[in-house]
C-alpha cells in the first residue's frame, strides 16, 4: 500500500496537477479571505476565521474532484489498471493507496492556511483574541471533510474511464452531501423526520465541529461515509470479475 | 508443470470468446500462441494472469489455481498485456522500483534487481527519462523489464513486438530467448517468423477453440508445409513468349518482369529432389524452341516463413 501511495505522490509532483490545485486553491481562499471586500477579515471587525471554514468546503467541492478525478480512470483508460490488478496486490491495499495519496495533496493545500491563523492571531486586538478551540475544531471538521469528498471522489473515479464524468459525478455527490440533504430537510413536507435526514448530510456534522466540539457522533457520521465510499469503490474494482 | 489451463471457457454476453480450451506448458518451453484477431488470444491471458475470472473451467500457475490463490499466482507471473501500458509520467527507473516494490523487492535487492533489467533490456542510456519521452521500442522493453524483474517462473507475454521496426523487433526476441531459459513463457504474436525465430510449440486458436497444438517441427512436417510452390526467376536474352512455359505440367503460372524476366509459379507439393528435374525440364524445354536462357534463380523454397502462415491461414480461415 505504502509503494502505491509513494508512487501516486511521485505521479502528482511529476505532473502539473498537484500545484496547480494547491496553487488556485491557496490564491481563491487568499482572496476570498484577505482581498474581496465582502468576505474579507480586514473588513469584518472580528478576529475569526469563518470565512475559511465556511467557503472552504464550496472551494474543495471543486478541487477535490480535480486531485481524484484520474485516480482510476486514467488507469484505466490507459490500461495500466490490469498492470496493478495482476501484480501481488489487494484491490484494497490499491484502493488506500490511491485514497491516501490523495487525501496527502489535500491536506498539503490545508498546511498553509495556518498562517492565516498566526496573522489574525497577531492582528487581534488584544492579540490572542481568537477562539483557538474552534479554529481546532473547524480545522478537524474542514479535514474530515476534505477526506469525505476524497472518499466521493475516489469512487466518482472508479466507475468510468473518462475523467471528466468521474469530475461531474464526484462534484455533484459532493454537493449533495454538503448542501443537498439539509436543503431536502428544509423542504416543509418531512415533519419530524426532517431532522433526521438534515444528518444525512455532511453540512450538519461540519457545523456541529465548527463549534469547537469534538463529538464522537460527528467522528462516527465521516469514518462512516468514508468506508462505505470506499467499499463501494472495492465493489466497483471487484466487479471485473462478476 | 508451471502451466495447465484446464477446459477454460470466458463467455461475453451470448459471445463465447474462450471455447473449452486446454494446454499445458513446461519450464524452459516457449509456447507460441497464435490466432487471428478476435480469437480469444488475450482472453485467455488474462484469465491465466487472474485479471478476468473464467465462466467455466480453471488455470493452475506453479501449482496454484488462479481462483483460489490470485496472490500467489501474481507472484509467480510476470506479465505484458496488450498494448504495454505503462505510467508515461514516471522516470524508467522510478517505474521498474514501483512495479519491483509491488514485487515485494525491498532496498538492496530492490536496487540491484532494477539495475540488472536496466543493463539485461538495455535501457541504460534511457534510465533517467520520463517513459512518455521514450520511443515505442524503449518502451516496449521497459515492458518486459517489469515483467521480468521478480525473476519469475511463468511468463506471460501478449504481443511484445508489435509495432517494433525490424531491428527493434529481433532485439527484443533475442532479450526473450535469453532470459527465458529456464522459465514457461506463453507469447501470443500474429507474426509466424517469430514463432519460427522463438518458439518451440505453437498453439493455433480460432474463435476461441484450439485447431492445433504441435511443435513448430510437427506442423511444418505434417505435409501442410509444403502448401505453397517454388517460384523461380528466369531470365533471357531477348523477350520471348512466355507462354510456352506452360505446357509444363508442374507450371502454375508465369508472370512476366521487367528486363526479359519472367516469374514461374510451379504447383503445391514439391520435393526437393524434384528441383533439380524441374531445372532440367526448363533448360531443354528453352534450348528446344530455341530460347536463349540465360539466367535461373530459386526465389522462394518451401523453408520461407511464408508456408507457416499458409498453414496458419488454412487453420482459421475456413470456418469463419
Amino acid at each position: 500500500m505504502i509503494y502505491i501511495l509513494k508512487k501516486e505522490l511521485n505521479s502528482f509532483l511529476n505532473s502539473l496537477i498537484a500545484y496547480v490545485v494547491i496553487g488556485v486553491f491557496l490564491t481563491g481562499i487568499g482572496l476570498l479571505m484577505w482581498v474581496f471586500p465582502e468576505t474579507s477579515v480586514l473588513n469584518y471587525g472580528y478576529a475569526d476565521m469563518s470565512t475559511l471554514f465556511s467557503l472552504g468546503p464550496y472551494v474543495l467541492m471543486f478541487l477535490i474532484p480535480a486531485i481524484t478525478m484520474r485516480s482510476f480512470s486514467e488507469e484505466k483508460k490507459s490500461g495500466t489498471m490490469e498492470l496493478l490488478l495482476t501484480r501481488p496486490v489487494t484491490d484494497s491495499q490499491i484502493i488506500l493507496g490511491k485514497y491516501l495519496a490523495d487525501f496527502l495533496i489535500v491536506i498539503f493545500s490545508l498546511v498553509p492556511t495556518l498562517i492565516y491563523y498566526y496573522s489574525i492571531y497577531q492582528l487581534g486586538s488584544p492579540t490572542g483574541n481568537i477562539d483557538t478551540a474552534g479554529v481546532i475544531g473547524s480545522y478537524i471538521g474542514l479535514i474530515l471533510l476534505g477526506a469525505t469528498f476524497t472518499a466521493i471522489g475516489i469512487w466518482a473515479s472508479s466507475l468510468n474511464e473518462n475523467q471528466i464524468i468521474a469530475f461531474i459525478i464526484a462534484v455533484f455527490l459532493c454537493f449533495i452531501f454538503y448542501e443537498g440533504f439539509s436543503a431536502l430537510a428544509a423542504m416543509d413536507i418531512w415533519g419530524k423526520s426532517a431532522y433526521l435526514i438534515e444528518q444525512f448530510g455532511i453540512s450538519y456534522h461540519y457545523q456541529a465541529m465548527s463549534r469547537g466540539l469534538i463529538d464522537s457522533r460527528n467522528l462516527i457520521y465521516f469514518f462512516s461515509v468514508i468506508s462505505f465510499m470506499l467499499m463501494l469503490t472495492q465493489l466497483v474494482l471487484g466487479s471485473r470479475k462478476w | 508443470m508451471s502451466i495447465i489451463v484446464q477446459d477454460l471457457s470466458k463467455v461475453f454476453g451470448k459471445q463465447k470468446a474462450v471455447d473449452q480450451i486446454s494446454f499445458q506448458v513446461r519450464p524452459g518451453e516457449i509456447l507460441g500462441f497464435l490466432g487471428p484477431n478476435g480469437a480469444g488470444k488475450s482472453t485467455t491471458m488474462k484469465m491465466a494472469t487472474g485479471y478476468l475470472s473464467p465462466t467455466s473451467g480453471n488455470v493452475e500457475i506453479c501449482g496454484f489455481d488462479v481462483m483460489e490463490n490470485s496472490l500467489e499466482v501474481r507472484k509467480h507471473i510476470g506479465y505484458l498485456p496488450e498494448h504495454n501500458p505503462l505510467y508515461l509520467d514516471l522516470y524508467v527507473h522510478e517505474y521498474l522500483r514501483f512495479i519491483g516494490s509491488l514485487h515485494g523487492l525491498r532496498s538492496i535487492g530492490l536496487k540491484s534487481r532494477v539495475a540488472e533489467m536496466i543493463h539485461l533490456c538495455g535501457l541504460t542510456r534511457e534510465q533517467n527519462k520520463k517513459i512518455g519521452a521514450l520511443s515505442k521500442g524503449y518502451r516496449q522493453r521497459i515492458g518486459l523489464a517489469q515483467a521480468l524483474i521478480h525473476d519469475p517462473p511463468v511468463l506471460i507475454l501478449d504481443e511484445p513486438t508489435t509495432g517494433l521496426d525490424p531491428n527493434q523487433i529481433t532485439e527484443i526476441r533475442q532479450l526473450i530467448k535469453n532470459v527465458c531459459q529456464r522459465k514457461a513463457v506463453v507469447f501470443s504474436t500474429h507474426i509466424m517468423q517469430e514463432v519460427q525465430a522463438l518458439c518451440h510449440r505453437v498453439l493455433i486458436i480460432n474463435q476461441g477453440k484450439i485447431v492445433t497444438d504441435s511443435t513448430l517441427k510437427e506442423l511444418q512436417n505434417n505435409g501442410q508445409v509444403q502448401a505453397s510452390g517454388f517460384e523461380i526467376e528466369l531470365e533471357f536474352a531477348r523477350t520471348v513468349n512466355e507462354q510456352i512455359f506452360l505446357t509444363l505440367k508442374e507450371i502454375k503460372d508465369i508472370i512476366p518482369l521487367s528486363g526479359n524476366k519472367y516469374l514461374l509459379k510451379t504447383i503445391k507439393n514439391k520435393q526437393d529432389e524434384r528441383l533439380t528435374e524441374l531445372r532440367h525440364l526448363l533448360f531443354s524445354l528453352a534450348a528446344k524452341h530455341d530460347l536463349p536462357l540465360i539466367g535461373l534463380r530459386l526465389v522462394n523454397s518451401k523453408s520461407d516463413p511464408q508456408s507457416l502462415e499458409e498453414i496458419f491461414r488454412k487453420l482459421t480461415v475456413t470456418n469463419s
